[in-house]
């Protein structure tokens, strides 16, 4: 049962990848084994046949090398002009990627993969501008040779002895949505030589010319046989995994790549890649700085950075550590990521060191349990950089104070001779070998040590001032002293190296804190930049720029930087941020730039980008180092999104603050000014009351006391209300109800006014509900009541009608009086407008512009009207939204009470 | 006779009001205590045995809501409340708390004394025997039998509008919210859907008034709930 039961974290991952994929425009890759097989007059091929279904087709780039019969192919396709870039006096030319995106086809074209771009372009390689134009949702037709797969690299060069510079990550071509392989038996392609219908550039036509050898040819088209195999087999595997037919092989292999200081750690990576890929595992690499590796020189240091580099491109997860042994944290590492294999190199042995043990053997005696596969790569031995002293000029001065060191011992022996055993002028010695140790490391208390023991022979051991011994057994002494020596030397040297780098360490850490305390503590953007540049200026030595977004993601330009970088690039800090991605210095994204540019991604969205400029960009290259930048960045993003949401919870605050100070204002004023009103009816009501009775006289006046007073009440309300609905937001309390009850509430509400009139209602029963806030909606339908009482003569009809009408529900009020002037239609819902001046008719026009803001609080709208067969008529329309059900109820209790109701 | 005639306390801080709402009352034959905060009016509605509590709801040493509260919890006789503020909500929450009715000032004497004794009525009624049998314009209602007659012709009424006229008929000119209405007729559960009240009320106003338009019976009060008139 549960073996045909997806699991449903995979499903997940299957969706996303196929959503992923649907907003991606499609690969379709045309692979062959060598050039001349005629991938690029296969894909304008088919390109013409897009063309011929309607599909909107661009020539991005397309070599044709001059032959005719591809020229024809190409003819007739839209082309793409090629950008020119001048690149050291020469003009060459490019595709142009940008271009294309704005030009936005269904279809480019964009031949040879694996190019290389001119420097100064957006990305150094052609893969990359083909990734931007998928991301981009266009599809991509192109073209690779197997020789430039990057995981094949290295054999076909094995197989040719051409090493081809030009390559594309496999993950490029596996994640290709259609590999067609251009095949063409080896004989035919040889033909083709012959008759020159194969491109060769001039320069290289002998090496080339034995590139093309048949044994080479029917390699290599194996190869690309083989490796469209596979890509077949993985295309067939997804396809069962899809469709279920088989359970999915639950456990998953992994792999970890030690990569080595030799030269052999480019063979590990790639075979760790290339078995990776066909276990269709993930991959680890790694490299062990152990002590003894610390003080590697520069160049092999730089290689062993771009080994990493290398594997992080072929797909892996890369970092450095550090550690005592390299076998132990290695197994540290694989247990911790859980990865069952090690991929290691298998060095020619150790020189003098043959009591060493390979690396392998020291990991399968330690972890037992691990998988370790070696990888050949000793015939590279030669190619290993040799190791070059480094530091020379400073290196003289710390070797000849260790000598200092050494004739000091030598001066205090001197002294110390004529009351000491010569045991004891030895341990003078030692202390200064060991001095030497500590304060200028290993070469000079090696350097010490043989001085110590000349010295002690020449000045101390009889004959004195002589190398010669008289007794043997001073040859002992030398020996050990030697040994002692030596050991000690290299025994405090390391252990201050080691010392050294743990304070580094500590001071990068404590930086980091102190920069997110400080962080923590920030209320300014600005303060932000300000406690992010002193952190990179001091761990890094960088120039900083930091980039913010205004609210509508438009990037502005950096604040204000005590060390701003040498030139910020706008442009491409807006690839970054648009991207998300990291552009510039170090990565693969114009990193011809001086400056790295990082998106700071918060976990709301992007805030803006950083720009960093480091006086040695190889820095960026280390991924520690680009570790810490990376911590460092959402570091400061987080404090920015912290910052940005303190400015929103003030602005909400003081706007919350002023609301209820309105409000209360508003209230305190409606008080004051009801209850002296209310008085005041009491006081005129107490007349009728008081005995004796008034005179009729008298009630009269007592009664206009009392109309004219609920007048003022009416218009203090009005003006009330219109300052409440003015004063910024209106608080609706929207429910959802029959909009009849509110109509026959604000027929009720205006009685008094409309006893003279005859009203009709003509809402029909099956309206749907309105979601309106019924006491403001009552208050509209009783303004254009008393409205349509005030304007039309009594003993005339008012109509209230309604209807649904698709998304919106409109009610009227209509009358059969003189109508509204013409032309003032819009006029009369603005404040203190009245239709007539100078009227009789009381009120201060606010009637109708309480209406209108009413309504439009609602999301309606309201207008007014002379209908053809006269009067006036008030139409609002309010949004009929989505009403809730309700539940009918169910009449079968009716019937058992019906039965028994007649029964007394 | 000064014994017979019914008790009124008035709890308002404004004299002026106050002093009307009294001349008011008395001019209609009833007896009238004065008090100006909450502390008064809860040691007056103590000794005095009212029969009936007008209450402004701003008064200087609390909220009016309280005292309801307060009173609810040992008495039972009408609270008319006077409101001055417009908002709904606060009138809603002194309904909610035990009030029974409110007047939004400025009032004048006729309001007052109308709404009075509507309630003196009522509650007259309350302590003898209830009524099985009840009638309202054309409208008879017999609550035992569960039948409902409309000029002489039996209506057809759903449970749940008979449910709901019952309990109309049984608090009579008292503002009952659309909290207390779908608490006594749908239950506790149902209190946030009060558009249920709202259509069944529709229902109701449609088979029971003479003219749906101009309801005499079963009031709207926009916003708080619904009155029904005798």
């Amino acid at each position: 049962m549960s073996e045909s039961r997806p699991d449903p974290d995979q499903l997940l991952s299957r969706i996303q990848a196929e959503e992923a994929r649907a907003r991606r425009g499609k690969l379709r890759i045309f692979f062959g084994a060598s050039a001349g097989v005629g991938k690029t007059y296969a894909m304008l091929g088919a390109a013409r046949q897009q063309l011929l279904q309607g599909v909107d087709v661009l020539v991005g780039v397309v070599e044709t090398h001059g032959r005719m019969e591809t020229e024809v192919m190409a003819d007739g396709l839209e082309r793409l002009p090629l950008r020119e870039v001048d690149y050291r006096g020469r003009v060459l030319r490019e595709f142009d990627l940008d271009g294309a995106l704005a030009r936005k086809p269904a279809l480019i074209l964009v031949d040879e993969l694996a190019h290389s771009n001119v420097q100064g372009s957006r990305h150094p390689k052609r893969w990359q501008d083909v990734e931007e134009l998928l991301a981009a949702g266009i599809d991509v037709y192109t073209t690779v040779n197997v020789q430039h797969l990057e995981t094949l690299n290295d054999v076909v060069s094995g197989i040719t002895g051409i090493r081809v510079w030009e390559t594309v990550p496999d993950r490029i071509f596996d994640t290709a949505d259609e590999v067609v392989l251009v095949d063409l038996p080896p004989n035919e392609l040889m033909q083709r030589l012959k008759e020159g219908k194969v491109y060769l550039p001039n320069q290289a036509e002998r090496a080339i010319r034995n590139f093309f050898r048949k044994g080479n040819l029917i390699a290599l088209r194996e190869l690309a046989l083989r490796r469209t195999a596979d890509r077949v087999d993985d295309d067939m595997l997804e396809y069962r995994r899809n469709r279920l037919v088989t359970p999915v092989w639950q456990t998953r292999e992994s792999l970890l790549a030690c990569i080595g200081p030799g030269a052999g750690g480019e063979r590990v990576v790639r075979s760790a890649a290339r078995i990776a890929g066909k276990l269709e595992a993930p991959w680890h690499a790694i490299y062990v700085e152990t002590p003894a590796l610390q003080r590697l020189d520069d160049e092999r240091r730089q290689h062993v950075l771009r080994n990493l580099k290398l594997a992080q491109d072929l797909g892996a997860q890369t970092a450095t550590l550090a550690g005592r042994t390299a076998e132990q944290t290695a197994i540290d590492y694989a247990r911790e990521h859980n990865l069952g294999t090690l991929v290691v190199g298998r060095a020619q042995g150790h020189g003098w060191r043959l009591w060493r043990r390979a690396f392998a053997a020291r990991i399968g005696e330690r972890a037992p349990d691990l998988n370790v596969t070696q990888v050949a790569c000793g015939d590279e031995r030669g190619a290993r950089p040799r190791a070059q002293p480094s530091g020379v000029p400073r290196a003289w001065r710390d070797y000849a104070m260790a000598g200092v060191l050494c004739v000091g011992a030598a001066l205090l022996s001197t002294f110390l001779h004529p009351l000491f055993d010569l045991a004891n002028i030895v341990m003078v010695f030692l202390l200064a070998v060991v001095l030497a140790g500590v304060r200028y490391g290993r070469g000079p208390a090696v350097f010490a040590s043989f001085l110590s023991v000349a010295a002690f022979d020449f000045f101390f051991v009889p004959p004195r001032l002589s190398f010669a011994v008289s007794d043997v057994q001073y040859l002992l002494t030398f020996l050990i002293m030697l040994a002692v020596g030596l050991i000690t030397g290299q025994l405090t040297a390391g252990f201050k190296y080691q010392a050294h780098v743990a304070t580094r360490r500590e001071q990068r850490m404590r930086a980091l804190y102190e920069m997110s305390r400080d962080l923590s503590g920030a209320l300014l953007a600005e303060q932000i930049a300000e406690i992010g540049e002193r952190f990179l200026a001091s761990e890094f030595a960088a120039r900083t720029a930091l980039a913010l977004v205004d609210e509508n993601d438009r990037l502005l330009p950096p604040l204000p930087s005590a060390r701003p970088v040498s030139a910020f690039d706008h442009g491409v800090a807006r690839w970054a941020f648009d991207h998300g991605e990291c552009a510039g210095a170090g990565t693969d994204t114009l990193p011809g730039s001086p400056v790295l540019y990082l998106p700071l991604k918060a976990p709301m969205r992007l805030r803006g980008v950083l720009a960093v400029e480091l006086p040695d960009a190889g820095r960026l290259l280390i991924p520690e180092q680009r570790r810490l930048l990376d911590t460092f960045s959402s570091l400061l993003a987080i404090a920015i999104e912290r910052v940005h949401y303190v400015e929103v919870a003030r602005d909400t605050t003081v706007q919350m603050e002023s609301e209820r100070l309105r409000n209360s204002l508003l209230s305190a004023i409606s008080h004051d000014i009801r209850t002296p009103l209310s008085v005041l009816v009491g006081l005129a009501d107490s007349i009728f009351l008081s005995k004796p009775p008034p005179t009729a006289e008298q009630a009269e006046i007592a009664q206009a006391m009392r109309e004219t007073t609920l007048r003022i009440n009416a218009q203090v309300s009005n003006m009330l209300d219109m300052a409440r609905l003015q004063a910024g937001r209106i608080q609706l309390k929207r429910e959802w109800q029959p909009l009849e009850e509110t109509v026959v509430a604000g027929i009720k509400g205006m009685e008094a006014a409309l006893l003279g009139h005859r009203i009709d209602l003509l809402i029909p029963e099956e309206l749907p509900l309105v979601e309106i806030d019924a006491v403001l909606m009552e208050r509209v339908i009783g303004n254009l009541l008393e409205n349509a009482a005030k304007y039309t003569p009594a003993g005339t009809t008012i109509s209230i009608g309604a209807r649904a009408d698709g998304d919106t529900v409109e009610f009227w009020v209509a009358d059969r009086g003189p109508g509204v002037p013409r032309g003032k239609e819009e006029a009369i819902f603005k404040k203190f407008e009245r239709g007539a001046r100078e009227s009789t008719i009381a009120g201060v026009g606010l009637g109708l512009a309480i209406c209108r803001a009413i309504v439009e609080a609602h999301g309606g709208r309201i207008h007014a009207e002379n209908p053809p067969d006269g009067g006036a008529r008030f139409v609002v329309r309010l949004p009929a939204g989505s009403p809730p059900h309700v539940e009918a109820e169910t009449e079968v209790e009716t019937e058992t009470e019906s039965e028994r109701s007649p029964e007394p | 006779m000064a014994d017979m005639s019914p008790t009124v306390i008035v709890v308002e801080d404004e004299q002026k009001l106050r002093r009307f709402i009294r001349l008011a009352l008395e001019a209609d034959g009833l007896q009238v205590f004065e008090a100006d905060s909450v502390r008064r009016g809860l040691i007056e509605a103590g000794t005095r045995q009212p029969d009936l509590l007008v209450l402004d709801l701003g008064l200087p040493d609390g909220d009016g809501i309280d005292l309801i509260r307060d009173l609810r919890t040992w008495s039972d006789i009408p609270v008319l409340v006077l409101s001055a503020r417009t908002e709904e909500e606060v009138k809603v929450n002194a309904l909610n708390a035990g009030a029974d009715d409110y007047l939004t000032k400025p009032f004048g004497a006729a309001e007052l004394t109308a709404r009075v004794r509507a309630h003196l009525r009522r509650r007259a009624r309350a302590v003898g025997t209830p009524q099985a049998q009840f009638g309202f314009g054309a409208v008879k209602v017999d609550l035992g039998r569960r039948l409902v007659e409309k000029d002489g012709e039996t209506l057809h009424l759903t449970p749940i509008e008979f449910r709901l006229l019952a309990y109309l008929i049984s608090n009579p000119d008292c503002v009952l919210t659309h909290r207390q209405l779908l608490n006594a007729v749908w239950g506790p559960s149902h209190t946030d859907d009060s558009h249920y009240v709202r259509i069944y009320m529709g229902h109701l106003r449609r088979k029971l008034e003479a003219n749906p338009a101009m309801p005499r019976h079963i009031l709207t009060e926009s916003g708080i709930g619904y009155r029904f008139v005798a």
